[in-house]
């Protein structure tokens, strides 16, 4: 059976991944060693601690984050991180920077190491190249390949691979996109963060709502109309005379239907984006990719998802896996 | 402190580039990063202009190296990395994709798409034979310092961007084809109609960012004008200048003649706002609340 | 692009129309009280939740079930609530408004709170990092208000947890914790 891997942003959540059927969860330190920094999620040492053992008691993995880039002269707080992930049992670590992934395969040799999709290693010569260098054993596919170019990255690597299914869907390479600190001041790569929101404000105005970024508008949407976060490459702009969603359209990712696609591409574990969503959110689309994976596995017939309503814009796509989307 | 051109983010046509070329062959720079960094549909309606460019540019004394792509997906774009590394030329990779290629302990460099935040992977790099490396755009100054401090000690020169717009982030989508209605395997080359990106703006009118193919970048051109004291300081060996339309040979010497003494960064961020695209400039990543930011605005009133 | 059909969920129950009015000449004072004496418990119980706010903890939110005929100002740190009139809002930092039965469901972990959010179930207006912060610590209590209120009745506990529980059922308003298996649909 395919490993489904799920989010947990708080010990409740993690909690319900485990009973809804998770096979490992992710997830990081409050702090800003994780890419998910947002105000009041994320684990302290000893919820960790607590995490994993009751995770491991149910036959579940924990893995645990790590997968901003190292502020520099700040080095030490990440290689902190490091040690207490494995200190407290985690069965993998997610990295994306460099000197953190030779940092790792120096000092914790026996700690297991994922390629973050934050390092956006996006073909077999990459990947080949963070595991021999660094002795990753898993690589999370960043958001841009199709289906095809999964299947062929598999072909010609000896690691494993992770795909997002569900969620929050980044247009844009992870790991390489500063848009959100040229609006604010706080990116992914250094903050864990993008279009945070202790840079968003909302204002009625008129009959809209108006969303703003750090000052700049991103979408203005009517009264009673779906309200989507402020991201901003999910915004509403204009362009000479055409005004729309430059960048992707208010959806989220639901790739439920690809998994016997994403099987056949051998695909190894599945990912469900949504650290910062409530455990309401982790409980039912785990239960529901669970469903899922065990009906392909036995060459069933995959449930209807019923999980729309979860989603951003509540309407999905397959993003990238479809060559179309680009 | 000296000056590096990078490569052109735009898709300009195989003419504007032997002009273009041609032309900073005589301006103040100490070296020059060519090739298609963004999207490599392009590259056969240009390639066969880097030789030549290539040769004037050394004729004319500047170090000269081909650049990646940023984002290598496709077994096309892995044979065209391949390639750079064969060329015995200096390459500069824009993605780790082109490391897979270098023999360890070959010379590279690495360029602002390369995700260098901290000393441990400026080591690591420099280990596997870097020598120059260009900061990511969003560091802030005293990430900078500490950078450039290691790099150093490493033995690898650290430059910072310096004048153009700014590599925001990029994609598997065409934003062009996009905005055209057509799918990027079908995108019939419309990037080529802005040379200089084209804006996006917000709804309320703001000036925001540029689409260019499946980059996106900064509306306002970065520019280190008045930050060029502080790089110095905080022992930053380059600013990199990134190619846009018009007189670019006219703004890299004014650069130079900033970093010579003859004129003020207010002097020249003054000129400056008259021929960057769109007349704005930023620099907000080095040391604002954002990267939007420019710092002369006050002074400017 | 393939776009799934949205899916809609039943619509979160609104007060009926005779039980806002029943409550709206109610003194708020008595209100006040009782409530902060509630929140003073459920803090008191999970004090990770205070940790997880941290400097949110002192931010003044005004929650504002919109088909009560008052709003609620609340302090996580001092566990002040006080009702106001909507005529007389006090100075606040954030406000989310929306009907109370999204409160209470996203309160007990039965709703995603971005999902009402997406579906403008709840608006935001004001400090967004303090209302995630609180929205977060809150989920991650796995607070109970039946629970919290039964225990605090004493004897009368028992009667109190199954009158809450016959309302429940009968206004549709989620007064309890979901479990993580069985209760989500």
């Amino acid at each position: 059976m395919m490993e489904l891997v799920c989010p947990a942003g708080t010990p409740a959540a993690l909690r319900a991944a485990v009973e809804a059927g998770a096979h490992a969860i992710y997830c990081g330190f409050a702090d800003e060693t994780n890419a998910r920094n947002f105000p009041g999620l994320n684990f302290s040492r000893e919820e960790l601690a607590e995490g994993v053992a009751f995770a491991h008691a149910r036959g579940a993995k924990v893995l645990v984050a790590i997968n901003t880039f190292p502020r520099a002269g700040a080095e030490p707080l990440w290689h902190r991180a490091l040690a207490d992930a494995e200190t407290a049992g985690a069965d993998a670590v997610i990295l994306a920077d460099l000197g953190l992934l030779a940092h790792t395969a120096e000092h914790h040799p026996n700690l297991r190491r994922h390629l973050s999709v934050q390092a956006a290693a996006a073909n077999p010569d990459a990947i080949n190249l963070y595991a021999q260098a660094f002795g990753v054993r898993r690589v999370v596919l960043p958001r841009v390949l199709s289906v095809q170019e999964i299947a062929a990255i598999n072909r010609e690597i000896d690691v494993e691979t992770e795909v997002f299914v569900f969620g929050g869907l980044c247009v844009m390479a992870e790991g390489r996109c500063s848009l959100s600190s040229y609006a604010t001041g706080r990116s992914p790569n250094m903050n864990g963060v993008c279009s945070p929101a202790s840079h968003v404000a909302y204002a009625e105005e008129g009959p809209e709502l108006a969303a703003r970024l750090g000052g700049f508008t991103i979408h203005r949407t009517p009264k009673g109309a779906p309200a989507p976060y402020p991201t901003l490459c999910k915004g509403c702009f204009t362009s000479a005379e055409q005004t729309g969603h430059i960048f992707e359209d208010p959806v989220s990712l639901d790739a439920t239907q690809l998994i016997p696609a994403l099987a056949r591409a051998g695909v190894s574990a599945l990912k469900i984006e949504g650290r910062q969503r409530s455990r309401a959110y982790v409980a039912q689309v785990v239960r529901s990719f669970r469903a899922a994976v065990e009906a392909q596995a036995a060459g069933q017939p995959l449930p209807e998802s019923a999980l729309a309503r979860l989603t951003e814009g509540q309407a999905a796509t397959t993003g990238a896996y479809a060559k179309t989307w680009r | 402190m000296d000056l590096t051109v990078g490569p052109n983010p735009f898709f300009w046509t195989a003419g504007a580039v032997r002009g273009f070329y041609a032309a900073l062959a005589r301006a103040p720079v100490a070296r020059v990063v060519i090739g298609e960094w963004v999207c490599s549909k392009r590259l056969p309606f240009w390639q066969d202009e880097i030789p030549q460019a290539v040769e004037t540019l050394q004729a004319a004394g500047k170090a000269v190296a081909l650049s990646s792509l940023a984002l290598i997906t496709l077994k096309r774009e892995r044979k065209l990395t391949a390639d750079l590394a064969a060329t015995g030329l200096a390459v500069e990779i824009n993605d780790l994709t082109a490391l897979h290629h270098i023999p360890e302990g070959t010379p590279f460099w690495v360029g602002p798409m390369v995700n260098v935040y901290n000393e441990g992977t400026l080591r690591w790099l420099a280990g596997r034979g870097a020598t120059r490396i260009c900061l990511p755009p969003e560091l802030p100054l005293e990430s900078v310092a500490v950078l450039a401090q290691a790099g150093r000690e490493a033995g690898v020169s650290v430059e910072v961007w310096g004048h153009g717009r700014l590599p925001l982030a990029i994609s598997g989508r065409c934003y062009h084809a996009r905005l055209h209605d057509r799918a990027k395997d079908n995108c019939q080359f419309v990037c080529a109609e802005d040379p200089d990106g084209r804006e996006v703006d917000t709804l309320d009118g703001q000036k925001f960012l540029v689409v260019n193919g499946v980059q996106t970048l900064s509306q306002s051109t970065a520019s280190m004008a008045l930050q060029i004291e502080a790089l110095r300081d905080a022992g930053v060996a380059a600013l990199r200048l990134s190619p846009q339309t018009g007189d670019f040979t006219g703004i890299c010497r004014g650069y130079a003649a900033v970093l010579a003494g003859r004129k003020s960064g207010a002097e020249l961020a003054a000129e400056l706002a008259g021929q960057v695209p769109g007349g704005r400039l930023s620099d907000g990543f080095l040391s604002g609340p954002a990267g939007a930011h420019w710092s002369g605005a006050a002074a400017a009133g | 692009m393939q776009t799934a059909p949205p899916h809609t969920r039943p619509a979160l129950p609104h007060l009926p129309w005779l039980l806002s009015r029943a409550a709206a000449p109610l003194p708020l004072a008595p209100v006040s009280v009782m409530l902060s004496a509630l929140t003073r418990k459920l803090v008191q119980a999970h004090p990770a939740m205070l940790r997880r706010l941290g400097p949110h903890a002192d931010r003044h939110v005004l929650i504002d079930p919109t088909d009560l005929p008052f709003a609620l100002l609340m302090q996580p740190r001092t566990a002040q609530v006080r009702a106001c009139r909507r005529n007389r809002l006090p100075a606040h930092d954030a406000r989310i408004a929306g009907p109370l039965s999204a409160f209470l469901a996203m309160l007990h972990g039965a709703e995603d709170g971005d999902a009402l959010f997406f579906s403008r179930d709840l608006t935001i207006e004001g400090d967004t990092e303090a209302v995630l912060a609180l929205r977060n610590a809150i989920d991650d209590a796995e607070l109970d208000l039946t629970e919290t209120i039964a225990t605090a009745a004493g004897p009368m506990g028992p009667g109190l947890r199954r009158a809450l529980a016959r309302a429940e059922r009968i206004s549709g308003l989620a007064l309890h914790r979901m479990e993580t298996t069985g209760d989500w649909p």
